[in-house]
């Protein structure tokens, strides 16, 4: 049974149309990541399903309700907001209070569940500051204490972690995993950083513009991206696209470049047969390239090195190849050894590449 | 903290032994500016403090003493006789009462006409500017346009309207003017206030409670500390000094102050009695003046707490 669906949602903000027919529908104990570059409505849908705004047209369902036109506080959320929203003049403990004021909740449950949602969260210690007295970590910390102790069956996230510094990011993110895991609650949770989603989801929703681009789990968004959008938006460094006209013979398929580079695709698990001389766009991830080939291959071919940069445990190397640079994950160890100039030999591992139709920008 | 003062003091040791500085810079020449800008302090000071000497040292005199005119020469003998006459007996028009009739018809304005237009103003602006209120653009509007209507213009049809709900001449009367003309004006301040209250602090207690009344009374009551406090001091500033609608609504029982000052200032026969005059004038000034330095003192604190801020 689905936990929360969305159902022919369309918001406009006076002329201009947000979200157009927007389906999407998550089970229990989902963890949905909204994903999408800034503006694409993210907040919108999150606010939507809150409340805090109204449909425009469609029906949102949570459970077996219909709480298209439910006041907030009855739909049964607790939302999480990125700049925390915490009651400046309250202390924790009374933010943590006013966040059961709706439920008429006798005294002892109420302090009950402080006390534990407090210990869940260590902020024990800090129950009498105020928020002024925070540091941003303990402050984000307070507020999903004051959706938790609400006891309810969804939490919404807005990008609650984008105001923290990238070491207090990585903890936070594992904390909310883990109560995702401890408290089998459904969670939508908005972002723009592809690696909290990757992280973090158990589905992912990619969206531009106001529409779903593709809604799977992170493997299926990120091994078989549905069309140009996702395939470029998720990957760091991104996914190499390049115009390729196919060639079929004799039982072969391979996608030829411009500059007669053959890339075998004869595995590739196509909709609908290919047909000699379409147009495609190749999307080959930096990582499947190797240097050094140690198993089948679907291309391979030399490229000059045009620069190397090394990020913590990993390294890029960029090459040329068709005027354009090529983005390659290489070993730290052998991206030292590359000079700017230099022609190397790369191979691209066979059975890995995308292709996407160059007029549409579907997968095939 | 006392480490701080330590090494300042330290620090400051150290300067002072350093006997020649190293790059000394020129002193500043006096300008013609500077003088220009000094000789008017001096004389806007002059001005306030010359009338406020006299004041004072007047008050303190025996009527003896003023008829010999040295007007700017201390009291011979400190007394405190002006200030109770013009408290307890002096007379304006028929009654001897004193200034203390003004003084307590003046409180019973202030306390009503305060709770009624800063409590309906708080909430309204609450609302405009944090919910979702119908038609709120346009009434902002007028609200604009009612704050900047001169109130001669509308002060006979509010005698009229006064008199026909029979509260004409009372003290509920001019408490209820004072708390309708400020509302306007004090809406729009609160509003203003309010915008800046983050959307999300909002959209948070919605969610928590989504009572209008829990809302405000326990989030953003509290956090309205410095504006309530600029608020009173312009109210009470503005309903005590006022002549105009005490004049035209008080009739004759419900005289706020000021009135009962000018009565016991122009009406006086005889010798001009210029010692209880001042003092009467001194005590007609002194609730604001305590207010300032009470809730000064607050204004000050609530600005640098930050109530706002998270
Ligand atoms: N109150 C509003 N009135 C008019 N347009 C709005 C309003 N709120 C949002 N929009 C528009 O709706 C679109 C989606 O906004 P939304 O806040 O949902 O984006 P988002 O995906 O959350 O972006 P971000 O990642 O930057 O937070 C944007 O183009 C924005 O300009
Ligand atoms: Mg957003």
């Amino acid at each position: 049974m689905p936990r929360v669906s969305f159902e022919h949602i369309t918001k406009t903000y006076g002329l201009l149309k947000v979200l157009d027919d927007l389906n999407l529908s998550i089970d229990d104990g989902d963890f949905l990541v909204l994903l999408g570059p800034s503006g694409c409505g993210k907040t919108t849908l999150l606010n939507l399903l809150a409340g805090l705004l109204d449909v425009t047209d469609g029906r949102i369902m949570i459970g077996e309700r219909d709480v298209t036109d439910l006041d907030p506080k009855d739909r049964g959320l607790a939302m999480v907001f990125q700049s925390y929203a915490l009651y400046p003049t309250k202390t924790v403990h009374g933010n943590l209070r006013f966040g059961l004021s709706a439920s008429k909740l006798p005294r002892e449950e109420i302090e009950k569940r402080i006390a534990w949602a407090a210990k869940l969260l260590q902020i024990e210690p800090l129950l009498n500051r105020k928020p002024g007295q925070l540091s941003g970590g303990q402050r984000q910390r307070v507020a999903i204490g004051r959706a938790l102790v609400k006891n309810v069956s969804v939490f919404l996230f807005d990008e609650p972690l984008s105001n923290l510094d990238a070491k207090l990011r990585t903890e936070m993110r594992l904390e909310i995993k883990k109560l995702h895991d401890q408290l089998k609650s459904t969670i939508v949770y908005v972002t723009h950083d592809q690696i909290e989603a990757m992280t973090m989801a158990t589905k992912i929703a990619v969206m531009n513009g106001g529409v779903i681009q593709q809604f799977g789990t992170p493997d299926e968004i990120y091994e078989r991206p549905a069309n140009l959008f996702v395939a470029g938006f998720i990957g760091s460094p991104a996914m190499n696209l390049r115009k390729a006209k196919l060639s079929v013979a004799a039982g072969k398929v391979e996608a030829v470049f411009a500059s007669g580079v053959r890339l075998d695709v004869s595995d590739y698990p196509f909709a609908s047969p290919p047909r000699d001389g379409d147009e495609v766009i190749a999307g080959l991830r930096p990582e499947h390239f190797v240097l050094t080939a140690t198993g089948p291959v679907a291309a391979s071919f030399t490229v000059p090195v045009q620069y190397a940069e090394r990020t913590g445990p990993d390294a890029s190397a960029y090459f040329k190849f068709e005027d354009e640079l090529l983005a390659l994950r290489v070993e730290p160890g052998a991206a030292a050894k590359l000079t700017p100039g230099q022609s190397i030999a790369v191979s691209y591992l066979k059975g890995k590449a995308n292709l996407f139709d160059a007029r549409t920008g579907q997968r095939m | 903290m006392t480490d701080l003062t330590a090494t300042q003091k330290a620090l400051g040791a150290e300067v002072a032994v350093r006997s020649a500085p190293y790059f000394p810079r020129k002193k500043k020449a006096i300008t013609g500016r500077s003088i220009a800008v000094l000789a008017f302090l001096a004389i806007c000071a002059l001005f306030f403090c010359i009338p406020l000497y006299v004041v004072i040292t007047t008050s303190f005199k025996t009527m003896d003493q003023i008829r010999e005119g040295a007007m700017f020469a201390l009291p011979n003998v400190w007394t405190l006789e002006a200030w109770d006459h013009a408290w307890n007996t002096a007379c304006s028009g028929t009654r001897c009462e004193g200034l203390k009739v003004g003084f307590w018809n003046s409180v019973s304005i202030l306390i009503p006409s305060l709770a009624l237009s800063i409590g309906l103003s708080i909430v309204t602006g609450y609302a405009l500017a944090l919910w979702n209120v119908k038609w709120a653009g346009p009434f902002l509007f007028v609200l604009f346009i009612c704050a900047f209507v001169p109130f001669q213009i509308i002060m006979f049809p509010l005698i009229s309207m006064t008199a026909t709900l029979k509260v004409y001449g009372s003290i509920w009367g001019v408490a209820i003017i004072h708390a309708v003309l400020a509302m306007p004006v004090l809406t729009l301040i609160f509003r203003n206030y309010y915008k800046d209250i983050p959307q999300e602090i909002m959209s948070a207690a919605i969610m928590d409670s989504g009572s209008f009344w829990k809302i405000f009374f326990e989030i953003i009551l509290p956090m309205s500390g410095n504006i309530l406090i600029v608020v009173l001091i312009l109210q009470i500033t503005s309903i005590w000094n006022d002549y105009l609608i005490g004049v035209t609504f008080g009739g004759l029982g419900a005289q706020p102050m000021t009135v009962n000052l000018a009565n016991l200032i122009t009406i006086s026969t005889g010798t001009v009695r210029y010692n209880d005059n001042m003092a009467a004038a001194l005590l007609t000034a002194i609730p604001p003046l305590v207010i300032y330095f009470f809730v000064g003192k607050l204004f000050v604190q609530g600005i640098t707490a930050g109530a706002i801020k998270g």
